[in-house]
C-alpha cells in the first residue's frame, strides 16, 4: 500500500483541495510550482545551508541512557528541541518562506495555537525582510503572552481571531479569510500536515529531514537505518510525519502516534482525533475531525496548545484507518508527569507536546534490544508556566 | 427544468436574498422566506449554519454562530421547510458548507431537498473537481441545480469548465473577499462584469458580496442578470427583524 500522497492529492480517501473557489488560484499555482521549486539546486542549495547555519542541523540522535535503563529497551530522542526557535516548527517555516520568494510574494500569513509556529514564521520573515501576519486565537493570546511578545520583537504583526470559539481553528479560519481577501501577494504559512492539498505534502517533505537524518544516525550509532519503531506526538500531525516520513513504507519500521487525551478520551476534554473524529472537512482537506453528529466542528481540549487540534492530517487519518500506524492517547496528567521524568533522568525539559511521545513508556512495553526512537519535538521553555501551575513548583 | 431556470428565463436584474436559517429566532426560518415572498423578492439562499465557515464575514459568521446557539440542526431545517412549497413558490437555493451535507449523506441530503422542493445548491467549498467525480450525476438525479463561484482572479479557462457543468447560474464573486468585507464598486469590478459577459457563457451570471444598496444592486445587474444580497440583509435583520423586510427590499429596487 501507498501511505504517501497520490497525484491527486489524497492519502487514500483523505485530502484532496476542498477550497472556495477564491482559493483556489493561489492553491493551483503552488501546486503547480511547489515540486518543481523544491527540487531545484538552487533552492536546495539554499535550503541546506539555512537548515545547517541558521537551525542548527543536524540536530542530534541522543541515546538517552538512563530513561533505556529504566523502560528496560533502546530509547533514541531525535533533539527537534535544540532546533532555533525551540522546536521542528522552523524546518517547515525555512522552507515556505524560500517558496513564497520563488513564487514572487511580498507579504506572509500565517496561523499559530501555542505561538510555536507563529513564532517559527516571524523568525523566517525577519531573517528575509517579508512583512508578516500571524493570526491567532484572542483566547490564546491570553494563553500564551511570552511568545505573543517573541512574535511582536521579531516585528510581526499578531492579529486576534475573535470569531468561534478564538483558538487555533478560528486563527487558521482568519488567515484563511485574509488570503481570499488578498489574492495575488500574498503567500499562507500553514504551520502542519493540514489545509488543502499540496500544504499536507509540502509540509511533511519539508519536515522528512528529520527521519532522513535518523536514518544516517541510527546507521553510525547501531549499524542499521531503521529503528524498530519512531514515535511522535501528532496534534495536526507536523513533527511526527517528518520523523516518519521515509520509514512509511518500510514495514519493519512500527510507527507510532502518540494523541492527547486531555482529560480522558470520554471525558468531553480531550483532542484525540483518531478515537473521538468521523471523516469530514477541515481547513480545506478531507480528514478525521471531531465533530457532532450534524457536522459541526467541536473544540478540543488538552493541556498542551499544540496538540490542541480538531483534525488530523491527511497523512495520519490515513496510517490510522490502514492500520499502519499505532495510534495512543495520553492524558494531561501521564504526559505532565513524564515531561518531569524527562528532566529528572536526562536532564531535558521537553515541550508538553513532546511530553505525551514520552509518556508512552508507562503505557505501553518495549522489547529490551528494540530500538524505539522517540521525537523530542520541542523544548519545555514555553511551558514553564502550565509546568509550575501543575507542579506547584 | 427547475424553478431556477424557469425565474431565469423569465426575469432580468433578478434580486435575490440570503439568509441564515433559524436567525435571528429558531422559528424565523420559515416567516422570513414568506416575508421575502411577498415582498417580491425573486429568488433565496437558505444558509444552512456552519461553524467554521471560511468565505463569510463576521455579519455571516455571527448570525450562523448565533443559529447554531439556538439550535439549528440540518435536520430541523428540513422539518422546518417540510410544508415550504405550500406557501412559497420562488426559487430556494441551500447555501453552506460541505462538512454538514457530508455527515448528513449527501444522497440522502439530495433526496430530502427533492422532497422538500428545494432547487439546488451553493456549497463553495465543494470543488469542481470533486463535484465532477463524484457528485454531478447524482445532484442532477435529484433534479438539483449547483452553483459554483467565479472570482475576478478565475480564469477565462477554468471559467468555461465551470460554465460546462453548470445548470443554472454562475456565482460572480465581485471582488476578491469574503462576504460583507466592501462597499461600493470601482472600475475593476465593472470591467470584470463586462469581461465576463463578453464571454457569453452559457449560465447566466448573477453577482454576490459587496452589494448592499441600490446603487451597488444597479451597477451589478447592469451586466448581469440579477444580484444576491447577504450581509447587509443579515444585518438589517440583526437590528429591525422581520417587519423591516419591505422597507430593506423597498431601498434596493
Amino acid at each position: 500500500m501507498n501511505y504517501n500522497v497520490n497525484e491527486k492529492g489524497y492519502y487514500g480517501e483523505f485530502g484532496g483541495a476542498y477550497i472556495p473557489e477564491m482559493l483556489y488560484p493561489n492553491v493551483e499555482e503552488l501546486r503547480q510550482q511547489y515540486l518543481k521549486v523544491m527540487a531545484s539546486d538552487e533552492f536546495q542549495a539554499e535550503f541546506q545551508d539555512l537548515l545547517k547555519e541558521y537551525v542548527g542541523r543536524p540536530t542530534p540522535l541522543y541515546f538517552a541512557k538512563r530513561m533505556s535503563e529504566k523502560y528496560n529497551t533502546k530509547i533514541y530522542l531525535k533533539r527537534e528541541d535544540l532546533c532555533h526557535t525551540g522546536a521542528h516548527k522552523v524546518n517547515n517555516t525555512i522552507g515556505q518562506i524560500l517558496m513564497a520568494q520563488r513564487l514572487g510574494k511580498k507579504r506572509i500569513i500565517a496561523e499559530t495555537g501555542a505561538g510555536q509556529h507563529g513564532v517559527a514564521t516571524a523568525t523566517v520573515c525577519a531573517l528575509m525582510g517579508l512583512e508578516c501576519i500571524v493570526y491567532m486565537g484572542e483566547i490564546d493570546i491570553a494563553r500564551q503572552a511570552p511568545n505573543v511578545a517573541r512574535m511582536k520583537m521579531l516585528g510581526a504583526t499578531v492579529v486576534p481571531a475573535l470569531s468561534g470559539s478564538r483558538t487555533l481553528k478560528d486563527a487558521t479560519n482568519e488567515a484563511i479569510r485574509d488570503w481570499i481577501n488578498n489574492p495575488t501577494d500574498t503567500h499562507y504559512i500553514i504551520g502542519s500536515v493540514v489545509g488543502p492539498h499540496p500544504y499536507p505534502d509540502m509540509v511533511a517533505r519539508f519536515q522528512s529531514v528529520i527521519s532522513e537524518e535518523i536514518k544516517t544516525q541510527l546507521q553510525e550509532k547501531e549499524g542499521r537505518e531503521n529503528p524498530d519503531f519512531v514515535v511522535a506526538c501528532v496534534g495536526g500531525g507536523s513533527n511526527a510525519a517528518g520523523a516518519y516520513y521515509h520509514y512509511l513504507d518500510q514495514p519493519d519500521v512500527g510507527i507510532i502516534a502518540v494523541e492527547a487525551a486531555g482529560k480522558g478520551i470520554h471525558t468531553g476534554e480531550s483532542a484525540a482525533t483518531s478515537a473521538l473524529g468521523k471523516t469530514g472537512i477541515i481547513h480545506g482537506s478531507k480528514t478525521l475531525l471531531m465533530q457532532t453528529d450534524d457536522g459541526q466542528i467541536t473544540e478540543p481540549y488538552s493541556i498542551s496548545a499544540g496538540l490542541d487540534y480538531p483534525g488530523v492530517g491527511p497523512m495520519h487519518a490515513h496510517l490510522f484507518t490502514s492500520g499502519r500506524g499505532e495510534f495512543i492517547s495520553i492524558t494531561d496528567d501521564d504526559a505532565m508527569n513524564a515531561g518531569l521524568a524527562l528532566c529528572k533522568l536526562e536532564g531535558i525539559i521537553p515541550a508538553i507536546e513532546s511530553s505525551h511521545a514520552l509518556a508512552i513508556f508507562e503505557t505501553r512495553t518495549f522489547k529490551p534490544d528494540d530500538v524505539v526512537v522517540v521525537n523530542l519535538s520541542g523544548r519545555g521553555d514555553k511551558d514553564l508556566n502550565n509546568y509550575i501551575e501543575y507542579f506547584n513548583l | 427544468m427547475n424553478r431556477i431556470n424557469d425565474k431565469l428565463n423569465t426575469k432580468s436584474k433578478l434580486l435575490s436574498i440570503y439568509f441564515t436559517a433559524g436567525y435571528p429566532n429558531l422559528e424565523d426560518t420559515v416567516p422570513v422566506l414568506e416575508s421575502l415572498q411577498a415582498n417580491g423578492v425573486d429568488m433565496v439562499e437558505i444558509g444552512l449554519p456552519f461553524s467554521d465557515p471560511l468565505a463569510d464575514g463576521p455579519t455571516i459568521q455571527a448570525s450562523g454562530t448565533q443559529a447554531l446557539k439556538n439550535g439549528m440542526t440540518t435536520t430541523l431545517l428540513f422539518e422546518q421547510l417540510k410544508d415550504i412549497r405550500k406557501t412559497v413558490s420562488i426559487p430556494l437555493i441551500i447555501m453552506g458548507y460541505f462538512n454538514p451535507v457530508l455527515q448528513y449523506g449527501v444522497e440522502n441530503f439530495c433526496k430530502k431537498c427533492q422532497e422538500i422542493g428545494i432547487d439546488g445548491f451553493i456549497l463553495p467549498d465543494l470543488p469542481l473537481a470533486e463535484y465532477q467525480e463524484h457528485y454531478q450525476e447524482m445532484f442532477e438525479k435529484y433534479g438539483l441545480v449547483n452553483v459554483f463561484l467565479i472570482t475576478p482572479q478565475t480564469s477565462d479557462e477554468r471559467i468555461k469548465q465551470i460554465d460546462d457543468a453548470s445548470n443554472g447560474f454562475i456565482y460572480m464573486v465581485s471582488s476578491a473577499s469574503v462576504t460583507g468585507s466592501q462597499s461600493g464598486f470601482g472600475n475593476a469590478q465593472t470591467d470584470y462584469f463586462a469581461r465576463i459577459k463578453n464571454m457569453n457563457l452559457n449560465n447566466p451570471q448573477i453577482v454576490g458580496f459587496g452589494i448592499n444598496n441600490s446603487e451597488t444592486f444597479d451597477a451589478a445587474t447592469k451586466y448581469t442578470n440579477g444580484a444576491i444580497i447577504g450581509s447587509a440583509f443579515i444585518k438589517m435583520l440583526t437590528t429591525k427583524g422581520i417587519d423591516g423586510i419591505s422597507d430593506f427590499v423597498k431601498s434596493i429596487r
